[in-house]
């Protein structure tokens, strides 16, 4: 059914839709509105059976989750910034067991300096827990991706991170697309746990494991992740024939077949990206985008076949890896890797690969900054590092009372 | 209030023959059919009165809920000695997740058992002074306030012992440990520091707080049975020494588990909703001179000269227990 609604809200229904049968929560913008939502609809019995646990931390969430999936339960949480960082020893956890448990990563940046607003710096510190991460390009990707994660998290017995920029998505009111419970319960079953806490057949889970197995469990773990790169563009494609929409995948290429010049971008900023796109493909321009909707597991595969024959690849990034650059871009330089050395094979010349960092604390992405950042593209006049819209006096200013304050 | 007036008294002991027991009467661990939930071959040290408590405990609780029952571990001891992969002690289903967050994990696990519709399986949680005192506490206070189906059980032995003996919020004053060494003006642990977690669980005024030691293990089983009649958050406070932090011979945990409670420094009570129902009384009052000086943690209180001020502040603080918790019967 369409409606009008707020990203959070729509989020909201379409975990309902899914059937959690516990849903931990506690309070962090922007995040706030989904587990707010989730209380009306379990208060109201609607939801019945589920419990909704208002814990005292983010640790004691996932916590609560670990211990509900262990015991059989589709279990639900949703987090943001420094509630991800707060509950990391327990997202490892969660991640190491192997609990499908689907959390929604409303992202936020980290501080400090503390800031409420939308970047990627939460859950690209949690990428080598052991989930799944996929971003969401707007609201209705956001529905979707979370009825597809229950899917993906319970099939593969991986815990699964949904992650949509905060506020731009989570406080967007946009036209959403709400699937009805009977399709939901068609292409979702009831979670059948590989494992459970059961008295009838008592297992320990969560022994210790020494040097003579660790290495086993990890490349176990390893393996599963592989399978995900399987799994998720399944599950997208049952998605698409149930609901009629293609929503979710591993990768999103735009206008890329004969694109010389290409931008990588995960989440909402895509849709902004793609405008640019269209409007300098009206002016003959050979542009494209590729959105990165599976980063854990990287799809090395699918970005190398996208950006094959692109000459200049941009990558976008909404966060920073302080005193390297960028996070996304070491891994799209892994995937061109191969394609790297066919086109150098073949006319003598290595894409460029250039990292853009923008957006940071909230900083909004605009199509002016957007178009200037592509004309240096197409002029391969880029930095490799370039830090969009930069505010150099206020830099310059700080940098000069630093310079003053230091003692020779 | 125990289950069974003790009426039998053995020389050198308090602890009655069970054989002079009606079967119905015997304990869990007299039973040919007990479920030996905690199996032999674990790795604790000889003498571990964490293994003996943790065994009485889940045996207890398995006999109450007619073996439905599920077992959340904190890190710790407890959790490595019994569950080295590939093997493990437990006869029970098990859960350890990590050290802080027991009682979060065991709260799950109570949430999906009740939307299942399995409210017969019932959810046990436990860990060592470290997981709930210190870094477990803030899911501990969240599990209890909000009243979640849970027992937990703390196994207290009054320091990090699984890290090597570092002070926990549960180490007595003037105890040795790694990180508060018997060297200085004031040697061991410092008085005023620590936290009494039964108190403050009380304060929560959930249905059942009880304190036991492994010195009394009747007492100890019939408080899980009582904590299991019970519905919502349960909490144990079982103390068990623990022969390497401690420095006892192996043959002296259950010897000095008797002297915390005689000499008033552990006090042995139960309480319902915040409001304390009976006290275990001394029944041979011992000063806790006899108690310090079987334990080499407290050796330098013992040395050349002996810090006899440091006792007495000790002494003090038991008699304070026994004043505040009335742990002396007045007919003697």
């Amino acid at each position: 059914m369409l409606r009008q609604m707020e990203g959070s809200q729509a989020v909201a229904e379409a975990v309902a839709l899914c059937r959690p049968e516990v849903i931990c929560a506690y309070p962090i913008s922007p995040q706030t509105h989904i587990v707010e939502g989730l209380s009306r609809l379990v208060k109201s019995g609607a939801l019945a059976p589920c419990e909704y646990v208002n814990v005292e931390s983010e640790f004691a969430a996932m916590s609560v989750a670990i211990g509900a999936s262990a015991a059989g339960a589709r279990a639900y949480t949703a987090t943001s910034s420094q509630g991800l960082l707060y509950m990391t020893e327990a997202v490892y956890n969660a991640g190491g067991l192997g609990l499908p448990i689907v959390m929604t990563v409303a992202n936020r940046a980290l501080g400090a300096p503390i800031n409420i607003w939308n970047d990627h710096s939460d859950a690209m510190s949690q990428r080598d827990a052991g989930w799944l991460q996929l971003y969401a390009e707007d609201n209705q990707e956001a529905v979707d991706l979370h009825i597809q994660a229950f899917r993906i998290a319970e099939e593969l017995s991986l815990p699964v991170m949904v992650c949509m920029d905060g506020f731009v998505l989570t406080h967007a009111y946009e036209r959403v697309d709400l699937p009805e419970q009977r399709q939901v319960d068609d292409f979702l079953p009831p979670f059948a746990p590989r494992q459970v806490l059961d008295p009838n057949d008592p297992v320990s889970i969560g022994a210790m494991v020494g040097p003579e197995a660790f290495t086993e469990v990890r490349y176990l773990a390893h393996r599963r992740h592989l399978r995900a790169l399987e799994v998720i563009p399944r599950v997208a494609g049952e998605f698409a024939d149930a609901f009629g929409r293609e929503s979710g995948g591993l990768v999103r290429p735009y206008r890329l077949d004969d694109a010389d010049t290409a931008i990588v971008a995960m989440g909402s900023v895509l849709g902004t990206l793609k405008d640019v796109v269209d409007e300098r493909r009206g002016h003959g321009e050979r542009v494209g985008v590729l959105g990165i909707t599976a980063f854990r597991p990287f799809p090395f595969a699918e970005v190398r076949r996208a950006l094959r024959g692109v000459r200049r690849v941009v990558v976008l990034e909404r966060t920073l890896s302080v005193g390297v650059g960028g996070v996304v871009t070491d891994h799209v330089r892994a995937a061109l890797d191969g394609a790297m050395r066919e086109t150098s094979a073949a006319n003598g010349a290595a894409p460029y690969l250039w990292t853009v960092i923008a957006g940071l604390g909230g900083r909004p992405i605009t199509t002016a900054s957007l178009h200037e950042m592509i004309d240096r593209a197409v002029t391969e006049r880029l930095e490799p590092l370039t830090f969009l819209d930069l505010r150099r006096d206020l830099v310059e200013r700080e940098a000069h009372r630093e310079r003053a304050a230091e003692r020779v | 209030m125990p289950a069974q007036e003790i009426k039998f008294y053995q020389t050198g002991s308090l602890v009655v023959g069970n054989r002079l027991l009606d079967p119905e009467r015997r304990t869990v661990q007299a039973d040919m059919r007990r479920p030996n939930t905690l199996t032999s071959g674990h790795r604790a040290c000889q003498g571990c009165g964490e293994a003996l408590g943790a065994r009485w405990v889940v045996d207890a609780a398995h006999r109450a809920t007619g073996g439905r029952l599920v077992v959340v571990n904190a890190t710790g001891c407890l959790e490595v000695f019994s569950t080295p992969y590939p093997e493990t002690s437990w006869r029970v289903a098990w859960l350890h997740s990590l050290f802080g967050n027991a009682p979060a994990v065991a709260s799950g696990v109570a949430a999906a058992l009740k939307v299942k519709g399995r409210t017969d399986v019932r959810v046990v949680g436990q860990g060592g002074d470290g997981g709930t005192v210190d870094i477990g506490f803030a899911c501990l206070s969240g599990m209890f306030e909000r009243n979640d189906d849970v027992l937990f059980v703390c196994y207290d032995n009054q320091a990090y012992m699984n890290t090597g003996v570092q002070r926990s919020g549960a180490t007595p004053p003037a105890a040795r440990t790694a990180t508060t060494q018997a060297v200085g003006p004031e040697p061991g642990n410092p008085f005023g520091q620590g936290k009494n977690t039964p108190l403050i669980a009380m304060a929560h005024e959930i249905p059942y707080v009880a304190t036991a030691t492994v010195a009394d293990l009747r007492d100890l089983e019939y408080k899980v049975h009582r904590a299991m009649e019970l519905r919502g958050a349960r909490y144990l406070h079982v103390l068990v020494p623990c022969p390497l932090g401690w420095v006892t011979p192996s043959s002296d945990t259950i010897r000095v588990a008797r002297l915390a409670k005689e000499s008033g420094l552990f006090p042995v009570f139960e309480a319902e909703h915040g409001e304390i129902t009976s006290v275990s009384k001394i029944r041979r009052k011992v000063p806790v001179e006899e108690y310090l000086r079987a334990q080499g943690r407290f050796a330098h209180l013992f040395g050349d000269p002996p810090r006899a001020d440091v006792i007495a502040a000790l002494q003090e603080v038991a008699d304070r227990n026994i004043r505040r918790f009335g742990l002396l019967d007045e007919e003697g």
